[in-house]
């Protein structure tokens, strides 16, 4: 197999809330290649934000623990890092930008304050900038995010700009440091599709010219459709699919998939679909066997008592799915 | 004046003065919703979307124009509006991490604007309120950081139909989820707009939802609307620029829907700012098919065939 550049191997972890825990990963499993652009998508809740904090080492240590599992990055593994390895990690090899532009940026700072502290630590302690080439810095990755006017959005405050402008502020402060590995949690979702193409365009040229790979996640399957390599379909804590990203359009195997790709609003105008019936499950006492079971329409008996392992349909496709399994097939790893 | 619609914006301009310039969010828009209407208001991100639905709501003064609600006009009342008014134009808004107070359980927070509404029984309603998103009854003594991202969206709404208005406006209320879940909130919303014949200003970037919900979609560009139709017509015959600009963009899944987009017109220009609006026909520095006229007079809104409307020097107006 092909080296990988970042490989989670059987990532578990549950929240510790008021009474009790909620068991979020459920031996999470994937890989990414160098200069690969890879997809995740999946429900709302099943876990694919902690997922990627997790590989960042930004979640709260009191709240979230890891109870088993392997983060390699570069073979390193980001789990046994210590503090000093972690910064460094996060200023030069990996970025994220985060979901939430609203949360990400601080609400009482200026854009220009939070962008110079930014470049203040990916530039690292050895090339000092002058005033001016900070400035033009600053200037220049916001023009780089199509954001209009870059002068006025450097003076302004989070409030003062749209959601739009405030995710493509959160895009460039991501694009600053030197990186590796692109973490893009929904960098589309506010802006419109002018703007979201030439942002996609961007982070394409990014693999191509800096040879980087990116994860990109996101509840538009037309915009993962249009830019990933691969494509892993995630539900309730582990990955249910994984499949080149052309296959996974054509071929759904998993009937989650097959739901959640049955529900895309059409331009064709055929109405909106019903979506998957039931409910995302309860973290606090997660259904056993395949976790999709109570809301599956080909449950069978050992659906309900064994989790389905990942299963190996072709070279570019996988599957955890007992309906998939053959005769023969070895199970376990 | 007789007139059919629940709320009708004629002129509206809500400008933000700061140190860098005057913000021209909203520069000069009609908009028209009839009763039991959804318009979609589509547009460009930082176009004045937002501003457009919190000067509706109130929560901002617009600089000058009106906005009429069933033939009263209430866009001078600003902040002052009365309980009844606040009661009929209910919003959720676009962020649901932030737009739902983290101290209060769920049923603390539907119980305010029962409340501030002095709505009586509130248990009861409460309870049907719940019931009416389709989210268990024991979810009252939850926070809104213990509950999915969905659910949260579901509980603003919810807030949001506690007063029973009869205008609600919808600011992405489902860009954050999965389509599973955003098909079974958008059901649900349609299905209450039947049962209680509501109105919606639907804002969002999603042409492909818009397409499957609104009656008719309106496309806003740096602060004015470039073109406004009845929803298939929209689909079928896009003609402002923007809009043609703006639909071959769409990312879709299928063959059969990347046939009926227009070709693909690539996107070109800079993106100007509402603090300096270029002159003429504000598109035009990205603009395809920009004439000699166009960077020097500003287009006027043309009826181009019964309901479609244009900006743009390309369409003359039609005798009718
Ligand atoms: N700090 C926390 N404490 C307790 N539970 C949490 C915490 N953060 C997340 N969760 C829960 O963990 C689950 C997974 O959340 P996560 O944000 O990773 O989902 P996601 O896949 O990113 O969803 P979305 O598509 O909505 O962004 C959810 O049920 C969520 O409510
Ligand atoms: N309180 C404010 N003070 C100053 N400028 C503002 C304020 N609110 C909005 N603006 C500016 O007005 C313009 C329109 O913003 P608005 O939030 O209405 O856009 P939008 O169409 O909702 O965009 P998006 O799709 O990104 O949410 C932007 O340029 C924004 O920076
Ligand atoms: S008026 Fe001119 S610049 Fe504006 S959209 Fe029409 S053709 Fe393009
Ligand atoms: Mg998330
Ligand atoms: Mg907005």
């Amino acid at each position: 197999m092909e080296k990988s550049l970042l490989e989670v191997k059987d990532l578990n972890l549950h929240y510790v809330v008021f009474g009790g825990s909620l068991k979020v990963l459920d031996g999470v499993n994937f890989r990414v290649g160098f200069k690969e652009n890879i997809g995740i998508v999946g429900e709302t809740g099943c876990g694919k934000t902690t997922t990627m904090k997790a590989i960042m080492r930004i979640l709260g240590m009191t709240t979230a623990k890891i109870s088993k599992g392997e983060i390699l990055f570069k073979e390193r593994d980001v789990l046994k890092m210590n503090e000093a390895e972690v910064q460094k990690f996060r200023r030069r090899e990996i970025s994220m930008i985060f979901q939430d532009p609203t949360a990400a940026l601080n609400p009482v700072f200026s854009i220009k304050s939070q962008i110079y502290n930014v470049i203040k630590y990916s530039q690292g302690t050895e090339k000092k900038l002058t005033k001016k080439e900070r400035k033009d810095l600053a200037t220049k990755a916001l023009s780089d995010v199509m954001l209009p006017d870059p002068e006025r959005v450097l003076e302004n405050y989070p409030i003062q700009l749209s959601g739009g402008m405030r995710q493509r502020v959160c895009i460039a402060m991501a694009l600053l440091s030197d990186l590796d590995l692109l973490i893009a949690d929904e960098p589309g979702t506010s802006l419109d599709v002018t703007i979201q193409d030439q942002i996609l365009e961007l982070l394409n040229e990014l693999v191509r010219k800096k040879g980087i790979s990116i994860i990109l996640i996101s509840h538009a399957l037309g915009i993962i459709k249009n830019i990933t390599h691969r494509t892993y379909v995630m539900y309730a804590g582990f990955m249910i699919e994984a499949a080149k990203t052309t296959e996974l359009f054509s071929n759904p195997l998993h009937p989650y998939s097959k739901g959640l790709i049955a529900s895309v609003p059409t331009l064709v105008g055929r109405g909106i679909s019903n979506g998957i019936p039931g409910h995302i499950p309860n973290y606090s006492n997660p259904p056993l066997g395949c976790r999709f079971h109570p809301r599956c329409s080909y449950t069978m008996p050992i659906c309900k008592v064994e989790k389905p392992p990942f299963l190996t349909v072709s070279d570019t496709h996988q599957v955890a799915c007992w309906l998939f399994k053959k005769e023969g097939d070895k199970i376990g790893k | 004046m007789e007139n059919s619609n629940i709320l009708t914006i004629k002129n509206l301009k809500k400008y933000f003065f700061t140190q860098k310039g005057i913000v021209k969010a909203v520069n000069d828009i009609d908009i028209s919703i009839k009763e039991g209407e959804i318009l979609g208001l589509v547009g460009e991100s930082g176009s004045g979307k937002t501003t457009v639905a919190y000067t509706v709501v109130g929560l901002y003064s617009p600089t000058s124009g009106e906005i009429i609600f069933r033939n009263q006009n209430i866009g001078n009342e600003g902040k002052n509006r009365s309980i009844k008014l606040k009661q009929e134009i209910q919003i959720v808004f676009q962020d649901p991490g932030t737009s739902l107070n983290p101290a209060r359980n769920i049923y603390q927070i539907l119980e305010v604007p029962l409340k501030v509404h002095g709505i009586k029984n509130r248990d009861k309603k409460i309870k049907e309120l719940l019931q009416t998103v389709e989210i268990p009854e024991d979810y009252i003594h939850k926070y809104p950081q213990m509950i999915g991202g969905g659910e949260r969206q579901m509980i603003s709404i919810a807030r949001a139909l506690a007063s029973n208005p009869s205008l609600l406006i919808l600011d992405e209320p489902t860009s954050a989820l999965d389509v599973s879940i955003q098909a079974k909130i958008i059901n649900m919303l349609l299905q209450l707009q039947k049962n209680f014949n509501l109105s919606y200003l639907f804002i969002t970037h999603d042409l492909s939802l818009m397409r499957n919900i609104a009656s008719t979609v309106s496309i806003m560009y740096l602060g004015k609307i470039c073109e406004s139709a009845k929803c298939k017509e929209f689909f079928e015959k896009p003609l402002h620029p923007y809009t043609q600009m703006l639909l071959s963009s769409i990312p879709v899944l299928t063959d059969a829907e990347e046939d009926i987009k227009p070709k693909k017109v690539k996107s070109i220009g800079e993106i100007p700012s509402p603090v300096n609006i270029p002159s003429g026909c504000s598109f035009h520095s990205r603009c395809s098919k920009k004439m000699d006229i166009c960077s020097k007079e500003d287009p006027i809104m043309a009826e181009i065939s019964a309901g479609h409307f244009v900006r743009c020097h390309l369409f003359k107006q039609i005798e009718l």
